[in-house]
């Protein structure tokens, strides 16, 4: 009953080929490969457990059919080109902005594409922008604080 | 051993911190094995009704179907499949009758998990329907009886007199009476009463419910998103008539767990699979299937209290019903534990309470972060500032009058001990600046504040036992079950071991739940962790310490100048040899008599408060929390930055249960089951001025002078911002959720123009 196709895509950086089902959305075809980092939870586009970055843009993996990733550069935050942590996990990390980590991945994305947009967020953007994405935790206060220290540490590496 | 270094106290980063933003932590949800099937469930559409006919045969004959399992099906394999905490009543899949929307009834399994939810939906059942009960308080009369007959798990010794009992919807009901309320109420210069409801929520951990069963030779291994391994082993392997050691129990992080994620939920149904299958198989909810699964109980509670001219009350009495749907799960505990505590942090000479778990039609009710506490204090804390404002006494002043206070028996007669209800209260008062003039704004954009203060009783007589394994290069293994489902656990525990050993936090691991190598603990709940757990940890590291001390004494050296490895390589001549330390911790207990008296209710006191400032728009109701200050008692914390995170964490998530989330029914069929249309705290939500704090406290019996955390911050939360309603407005809600239309229709009515109901 399935259709299958094969996709190639960019994969954090490596080109890769995919036997996938077009029903299949993209988080199933990354956790079909191991990378685990992009999670289902609501399946419905709302918690942003799901972020991916498709042509570097973010999206929920949840509802992005996979076979539209054909020919895309696609980043997960398993990418770490550097090998280490960047400013915004090293700053999650400082300020403890997180609780289970379910969902800290997709923050962390998020809070990525954030600082590219708006290198100084006011209280207000960081909310703004982060809206789309839930914690259950509710780390909430300790994120805030993380992305402004993520804000400083960019700066002053830059 | 060098000299303490004091790592006990200091705000370590969590040690699990680079693998959660790396994304590499595990958890049950994205596991997968070769061989591995899933499996995905038929449910119930019908809240109570005998069961006619189940057709599976278009399901079983789709191409991709490996099996598919009816009640029957398990049955053969497991005689009588029910289980629980403390009702053996919930069948792995419905037997001869369905008791709520959602209630598992057949499963399919299949390669493709697309394809066995395909097959689902294929199936046919047909009910006979019976009549249904959803209301807690109906069901204490209703003719609709959930189960025909109680079915005690024995696990708990109180229970037992209610072994077949017929007829009833009753699960359990709970007892205090103390002093002579009667002639108390008849002798007070007033007696106020009112009655107040909880909704029914949900805990929604971002993780939903996963099991992953893989069956070996006559043996089984779960991986499972489990707060309580030990538990889920022992029932497992009580199912299949098996000694514990054939079940193996192993649980890495947890993505969010609450008290949903406790005694058995996917792992039952999950084992029988792979035991019929003899293939792995994984069974991973999706978000709509969390609200079939465990919530939160809804509650109508009752409270009357007698007070003097003056405002110091004299008699209370409370009646609590609390809506446990359809299967008990945890909820006697929840009704009696909550039971002790019901009359509030009060010193009141006369009390009486009558406490009832109730079966229902809706889905189960288990524990949520605060087991029953945060419903109590609802309805305790909005009953004092009705009083207060009755008898125009300031809310602050006719909360200093009643606290009970240090060495004062509390409503069990359990005397208060290291329970800083008074520094609490009074720490917040400061805080919110009580005592200065407060701005009530505008006629239209009218501002208000409210207080509210509760305590709670730890989870005993429960065990914790540890293991510390020091090696031979000096790095440390600890063994122990407690589940860090993001409230770290793994640190504090392993900073307890480096404060005991002298030991550096990098050289510790901590070894995640497997039954087959950590040992048992009771289970990861009722902020039962830092105290038990702690205990043991610290009991296990002291006996490693005695016997490293030992070891080099009989070498010749000294412990505490020798590096450790120079011990081992001294004793065995090479890198070799381990050192075990064993502890184990169980509190001490008093089981309550017929009259809910006890002189040792619990190890140890929770306390937390909260101050609330609202705006209220007069003209249509629609309100901001724009501050709320919340103050807990936590004796010394083990790892300060954790422990606020605990606080404001769990006062968030109070915020949702208290002003947007409810599960709305429709004969019994929940209609909200998604987070599109059941509203969970986003971070627009937190309010702009958020203010946590730890008092200045110390629980002398507890590792450390620490004692437990994580629910404190839900306590006050709800009646604060009520009171905070009252005190813009002057319109009061007894209901939960807070919203914006109940306060417009309540202002509405205050003007003597009430809105129209159609």
């Amino acid at each position: 009953m399935t259709t299958t196709r094969t996709i190639q895509f960019k994969l954090n950086g490596e080109p890769v080929t995919a036997q996938i089902g077009t029903h299949q959305h993209l988080v199933e075809v990354l956790q079909e490969r191991g990378l685990t980092g992009a999670r289902e939870s609501c399946a419905q586009g709302l918690c942003g457990c799901c972020t991916v970055l498709v042509n570097d843009v973010a999206v929920s993996g949840c509802l992005y059919l996979a076979a539209f990733a054909d020919g895309a550069n696609v980043r997960t935050i398993e990418h770490a080109p550097e090998g280490g942590l960047d400013v915004v996990q090293e700053a999650f990390i400082e300020c403890g902005a997180f609780q289970c980590g379910y969902c800290t991945p997709g923050f962390i994305l998020m809070t990525r594409q954030l600082l590219d947009e708006h290198p100084e967020p006011s209280e207000d953007d960081i909310r703004h922008y982060l809206s789309g994405n839930l914690c259950r935790c509710a780390a909430y206060p300790e994120i805030v604080k993380a992305v402004k220290l993520a804000a400083v540490k960019r700066k002053s590496y830059a | 051993m060098s000299a303490n270094i004091g790592t006990v106290g200091r705000s370590i980063p969590r040690l699990e911190a680079r693998a959660k933003v790396t994304g590499r932590a595990e958890y049950v949800h994205n596991m997968r094995v070769p061989g591995m099937l899933h499996a995905k469930v038929f449910r119930s559409t019908l809240a109570h009704g005998r069961i006619r006919k189940i057709d599976v045969s278009a399901a079983r004959a789709m191409p991709g179907v490996f099996a598919v399992y009816t009640g029957e099906d398990i049955r053969k394999l497991i005689a009588e499949p029910y289980y629980g905490p403390a009702f053996h009543d919930q069948p792995i899949l419905a037997l001869d009758k369905v008791r709520h929307v959602g209630e598992p009834v057949v499963v399919v399994l299949a390669v493709d998990p697309h394809v066995a939810e395909a097959a689902a939906q294929l199936i046919v059942s047909e009910y006979d329907e019976l009549p249904a009960v959803y209301d807690e308080v109906e069901a204490m009369t209703s003719k609709a009886v959930v189960h025909e007959v109680l079915k005690p798990a024995g696990t708990f010794p109180d229970l037992k007199h209610l072994k077949g009992k017929r007829d009833t919807n009753i699960a359990l009901d709970f007892h205090l009476h103390r002093g002579d309320p009667e002639s108390a109420f008849a002798k007070s210069d007033y007696v106020f009463e009112h009655t107040f409801r909880t909704q029914q929520v949900l805990h929604l951990p971002l993780e939903p419910f996963a099991t992953l069963a893989v069956p070996g030779d006559a043996t089984l291994t779960l991986h499972t998103a489990s707060q309580s391994p030990s538990f889920v082993r022992i029932e497992i392997a009580r199912l299949f008539g098996w000694p514990e050691n054939k079940v193996r129990v192993k649980v890495p992080y947890l993505g969010g767990g609450f008290g949903a994620k406790l005694y058995i939920k996917t792992e039952a149904l999950a084992a029988a699979c792979a035991m019929l299958a003899q293939r792995p198989v994984k069974l991973a909810l999706t978000m709509e299937e969390q609200f079939y699964m465990i919530t939160k109980h809804a509650a109508t509670l009752r409270i009357k209290s007698g007070v003097t001219n003056d405002g110091r009350i004299t008699a209370r009495e409370c009646e609590v019903w609390w809506n446990g749907g359809a299967y008990a799960d945890i909820g006697p505990r929840v009704t009696q534990k909550s039971g002790f505590t019901a009359a509030g942090p009060y010193d009141i000479d006369h009390v009486h309470i009558d406490s009832y778990a109730l079966y229902t039609n809706l889905p189960p009710a288990g524990a949520l972060r605060g087991f029953g506490i945060p419903q109590l204090v609802w309805a305790y804390e909005s009953h004092t500032d009705m009083i207060a404002r009755a008898l125009k006494i300031d809310p602050l002043a006719i909360r200093r009058k009643n606290l009970l206070r240090e060495g004062r028996p509390q409503a069990t007669g359990t005397l208060m001990r290291d329970a800083a209800l008074d520094a609490v209260l009074e720490r917040l008062s400061e805080r919110v600046q009580w005592e200065k003039a407060f701005d009530h704004g505008t006629e239209k954009l009218r501002r208000g504040r409210g207080i509210a203060i509760g305590f709670k009783a730890s989870i005993s007589p429960t065990t914790s036992m540890a293991i510390v394994n020091l090696n031979a290069d000096g790095s440390c293994n600890l063994y122990c079950s407690t589940v860090d489902m993001g409230q770290g656990s793994d640190t504090a525990m392993a900073q307890m071991v480096a404060e005991v050993l002298a030991l550096p936090m990098d050289v510790i691991t901590v070894v995640h739940p497997d039954t087959d190598v950590t040992p048992y603990d009771m289970a990861t709940l009722g902020s039962r962790s830092t105290y038990h757990m702690g205990h043991a940890v610290k009991n296990a590291a002291e006996d490693a310490r005695v016997k490293l001390i030992t070891l080099a004494q009989e070498l010749g050296l000294s412990a505490e100048t020798t590096p450790i490895p120079d011990i081992f390589r001294k004793k065995y001549g090479m890198q070799a040899g381990n050192i075990v330390g064993v502890g184990s911790f169980i509190p001490p207990y008093a089981p309550p008599d017929a009259n809910g008296q006890t002189p040792d209710a619990t190890p140890f006191w929770m306390i937390g408060a909260t101050g609330a400032e609202v705006e209220v728009d007069t003209e249509t109701g629609q309100f901001k929390v724009t501050r709320l200050v919340n103050l807990v008692d936590v004796g010394r914390a083990i790892n300060p930055a954790i422990v606020e995170t605990q606080i404001s964490g769990a006062t968030i998530m109070q915020l949702g249960f208290t002003l947007s989330e409810r599960m709305d029914f429709d004969a019994g069929q929940v209609t909200n089951a998604s987070l599109a249309d059941y509203k969970i705290p986003g971070i627009r939500d937190v309010p702009l001025i958020m203010e946590n704090e730890a008092v200045d406290a110390v629980q002398k019996s507890g590792p450390f002078g620490a004692k437990g955390v994580g629910e404190s911050g839900t306590f006050g939360v709800s009646p604060a911002i009520a009171n905070a309603i009252d005190d813009a407005v002057g319109v009061r809600l007894t209901s939960l959720p807070l919203t914006a239309e109940a306060i417009y229709r309540a202002l509405r009515e205050k003007a003597g123009n009430p809105l129209n109901n159609d």
